[in-house]
C-alpha cells in the first residue's frame, strides 16, 4: 500500500465512520431495518417452510377466518387458498419490483444528471427543461397506457414504473455534480487529457454515492406504491403471479365477507413502507446531516 | 413580472405539445389496433371502420387532423362507445370527478394549514404529536388500502338504525351527500397529512426568525405575532405543493374512483385504456397535462406575487 492511498482510506474511514454511529444511534431506522430485513426474510425464505403452497385449493377449508389452529395463520380465500403463503409470495413481487425499479431509476437519473451537471451550459438547460416538462405529466395516466399497451409482464412492469421515477433522482445528481465540477480534481483530471465520460464514471460518480444513497431509499417506497396501485386497478402482474397489490384489489371486493382478505396484506405493505420510510429518514440523517 | 408570466405562458406550449406528440405515436406505432377483437371481422368491415376513423390515411396526416381538432377544442371521436364523442363522455364524467376534487381540496388545505400550525406553535405537546402521527400515516397508508378499510369502518361495521351500513360502500348516487363523504374523507386526509406535515416544519423555521424575535420583544401577544407576522411566509412552501396535490388529486381519482366505483374521468380513463380506445386515453392524457401544466404556472405566479423577493 503506497502512503496517498493509505491517506485516502484512513480519511475515508473517518467520513464513514460518525456516518455508521449516527445511523446505528437513530433507534427507529435501526428497528425498521431490522423489521424489514425480517419481512424480506419470510418473504423469499417463508414459502419454502410453510405447510400450504399460495395455489393449491384446500377444499375443506374455504373462507377460513384467520385462525391459530388448522395451520392456515392468515385464513382462506373463498378458493381454499392459503393467505399467509399468498401474502409471503405476493410480497417477493413488491419487494422484487422495488428493489430493481429503484435500480433502473437510479442507474438512469444518475448517467442522465451527472452528464447534464458535467456538461454544463446549453445542453444542461436542455436536459432539465426535459425533465421539468415529464414533471408536468400525470404519469399514473401514462403508465396504465404503456401497460396496456405493451403488456403486463414482469419486466415490462418494472420498466414502465421506472420510467418515470429516475427525475428526482437526476436533479439532485445534476446539482451535486454541478458543484463537484468546478473542484480541483476535475480540473486536473481534465489538465492531464482524461476524456469527460472517464471524468463522469471516475470521478464525479464515486462522490455522489451519498446523495444516490438517501434518495434511492426514498425512491423504494414509492416504486413499491406504484406497482402496487398498477396491481389495484388490475393492471399489475397476472395470475398466478400475485403481488399486495393484486391481493388487496381482491381484498377490497370481499370486503363484506372476508376482510382479512384485504387487511393482511395491507398491514404488511403499509409495515414495509413505513420501514423504508425510516430508513430514509436515518439515512438522511447519518450521511447529510445538514439536511436536519 | 409580465415579462415572467409571458415566459412561462410560451413555455407550457411546447410541453404539451411534446406529450401529445409522445402519446400519439405511443398509441399508433404499437401493434394491434382498437378493432383487433377476438370476433372476426371481414376486411370490408375493417375497411370501413378504419376509414370512418381516418385510420387508414398516413400517420402524419391523423397527426395533424388530431391537432386541428384539438385546437377546436375537439377531443375527437370515441372508439368503443358508438356514437359518442370524447368531449360527451368527458361531459358526462367531470362533475362526478369536479364533484369530489372540489370538495376535497380546499378543505385539505385549510385542515392541513389549521392543523400544521397548531402542532407548530404547541411543539412537543400531545396535539403535535397526534398531528405528525397522522403525517406518517397518510405516508405509509396508500389510499386504495385507506378507502377500503373506510368503507369497511362506516358502511359494513357501523350500522344505521334501518339495519344497512352508515354511508352507502359506492356508487354515485346522482350525486347525494351521503355517496360523496366517503371519497371526499379520503381525499382529504391523504392530501391533509401532507399539507400538515410542510406546513409544521416551515412554520417552525419562520418562528425562529429574527423578526419574530423582535415582535415578541416589543411584546406582541403570541396569537398576534403567528397570524400577522409568520403565517405568511409559512404558508410558501404550502403554496408550492399546491402544484403536486393538485396533479396528484387526478391521479388519486382514479383510485377513488375505482375504490368507490364513482363514474368518473377516472373510470373513463381505466376503461378506456384496458379497451384501446385511442382517443378516449389520448384525450383524457391532453386534458389532464393541460390542467397540470396549468396548476403549476398558476403555482408559480403566485408564488412569485405573494413573495416580492422572487423577481425572474
Amino acid at each position: 500500500m503506497n502512503v496517498p492511498t493509505f491517506i485516502a482510506a484512513a480519511a475515508r474511514k473517518r467520513r464513514t465512520a460518525p456516518a455508521l454511529a449516527r445511523f446505528v444511534s437513530h433507534r427507529a431506522a435501526l428497528a425498521s431495518v431490522v423489521l424489514l430485513g425480517l419481512i424480506a426474510l419470510a418473504c423469499f425464505a417463508g414459502p419454502l417452510f410453510l405447510r400450504n403452497s399460495p395455489i393449491d385449493n384446500d377444499w375443506s377449508a374455504i373462507a377460513l377466518a384467520p385462525t391459530l389452529a388448522g395451520g392456515h395463520w392468515f385464513g382462506t380465500d373463498e378458493l381454499g387458498r392459503d393467505l399467509l403463503a399468498r401474502t409471503l409470495v405476493g410480497g417477493r413481487v413488491s419487494l422484487e419490483v422495488g428493489l430493481l425499479g429503484t435500480f433502473v431509476s437510479a442507474l438512469f437519473g444518475v448517467i442522465y444528471g451527472a452528464t447534464a451537471g458535467f456538461l454544463g451550459g446549453r445542453m444542461d438547460a436542455a436536459m432539465m427543461r426535459i425533465v421539468d416538462m415529464m414533471y408536468a405529466i400525470p404519469y399514473l395516466l401514462i403508465a396504465i397506457l404503456m401497460v396496456t399497451l405493451f403488456g403486463r409482464a414482469f419486466s415490462l412492469v418494472v420498466l414502465t414504473i421506472s420510467a418515470f421515477s429516475w427525475l428526482d433522482m437526476a436533479r439532485v445528481v445534476r446539482g451535486q455534480t454541478l458543484s463537484l465540477r468546478s473542484r480541483e480534481f476535475v480540473d486536473a483530471a481534465r489538465a492531464i487529457g482524461v476524456h469527460p465520460a472517464a471524468i463522469i464514471a471516475r470521478h464525479i460518480v464515486p462522490n455522489l454515492a451519498g446523495i444516490v444513497a438517501i434518495y434511492a431509499t426514498v425512491t423504494v417506497p414509492s416504486i413499491i406504491l406504484t406497482e402496487s396501485v398498477l396491481s389495484f386497478l388490475g393492471l399489475g402482474v397476472q395470475e398466478p403471479m400475485t403481488s399486495w397489490g393484486v391481493l388487496i384489489q381482491d381484498g377490497a371486493q370481499k370486503l363484506d365477507a372476508m376482510p382479512w382478505l384485504l387487511l393482511c396484506p395491507a398491514v404488511l405493505l403499509c409495515a414495509t413502507l413505513y420501514c423504508v420510510n425510516f430508513i430514509g429518514d436515518g439515512l438522511r440523517d447519518a450521511l447529510d446531516p445538514r439536511e436536519r | 413580472m409580465l415579462a415572467y408570466t409571458l415566459r412561462r405562458v410560451l413555455w407550457s406550449v411546447p410541453t404539451v405539445l411534446a406529450v401529445i406528440t409522445a402519446c400519439f405515436l405511443l398509441l399508433h406505432l404499437t401493434p394491434g389496433g382498437p378493432f383487433d377483437t377476438d370476433k372476426h371481422l371481414s376486411a370490408d368491415v375493417m375497411a370501413n371502420l378504419n376509414a370512418r376513423y381516418h385510420l387508414d390515411e398516413p400517420l402524419w396526416q391523423q397527426y395533424f387532423r388530431y391537432l386541428g381538432g384539438l385546437l377546436h377544442g375537439d377531443l375527437g371521436s370515441s372508439f368503443r362507445y358508438a356514437d359518442w364523442s370524447v368531449n360527451e363522455l368527458v361531459r358526462k364524467a367531470a362533475p362526478v370527478s369536479l364533484g369530489i376534487g372540489g370538495i376535497s381540496i380546499p378543505l385539505a388545505v385549510l385542515l392541513g394549514v389549521g392543523l400544521g400550525a397548531l402542532a407548530a406553535v404547541r411543539r412537543n405537546s400531545v396535539i403535535d404529536h397526534a398531528v405528525m402521527m397522522l403525517g406518517n400515516l397518510g405516508n405509509v397508508v396508500p389510499p386504495f388500502v385507506l378507502g377500503p378499510v373506510l368503507v369497511l369502518c362506516f358502511a359494513i361495521l357501523i350500522k344505521s338504525a334501518d339495519g344497512n351500513g352508515l354511508l352507502p360502500a359506492g356508487g354515485w348516487g346522482d350525486g347525494d351527500w351521503r355517496h360523496r363523504v366517503l371519497p371526499v374523507a379520503l381525499l382529504v386526509i391523504i392530501n391533509m397529512a401532507a399539507i400538515a406535515r410542510v406546513m409544521r416544519g416551515s412554520l417552525i423555521e419562520v418562528l425562529s426568525g429574527n423578526f419574530i424575535r423582535t415582535a415578541l420583544a416589543k411584546g406582541l401577544p403570541g396569537h398576534v405575532i403567528v397570524l400577522r407576522h409568520a403565517l405568511r411566509p409559512a404558508l410558501m412552501p404550502v403554496v408550492s405543493l399546491l402544484g403536486p396535490v393538485c396533479i396528484s388529486s387526478i391521479t388519486a381519482a382514479v383510485v377513488t374512483e375505482s375504490v368507490f366505483a364513482l363514474p368518473g374521468l377516472g373510470q373513463l380513463v381505466l376503461n378506456g385504456a384496458v379497451n384501446r380506445d385511442y382517443t378516449l386515453v389520448l384525450g383524457l392524457v391532453v386534458l389532464t397535462t393541460v390542467c397540470a401544466v396549468l396548476f403549476n404556472l398558476l403555482v408559480d405566479l403566485a408564488y412569485a406575487w405573494l413573495d416580492p423577493r422572487i423577481r425572474y
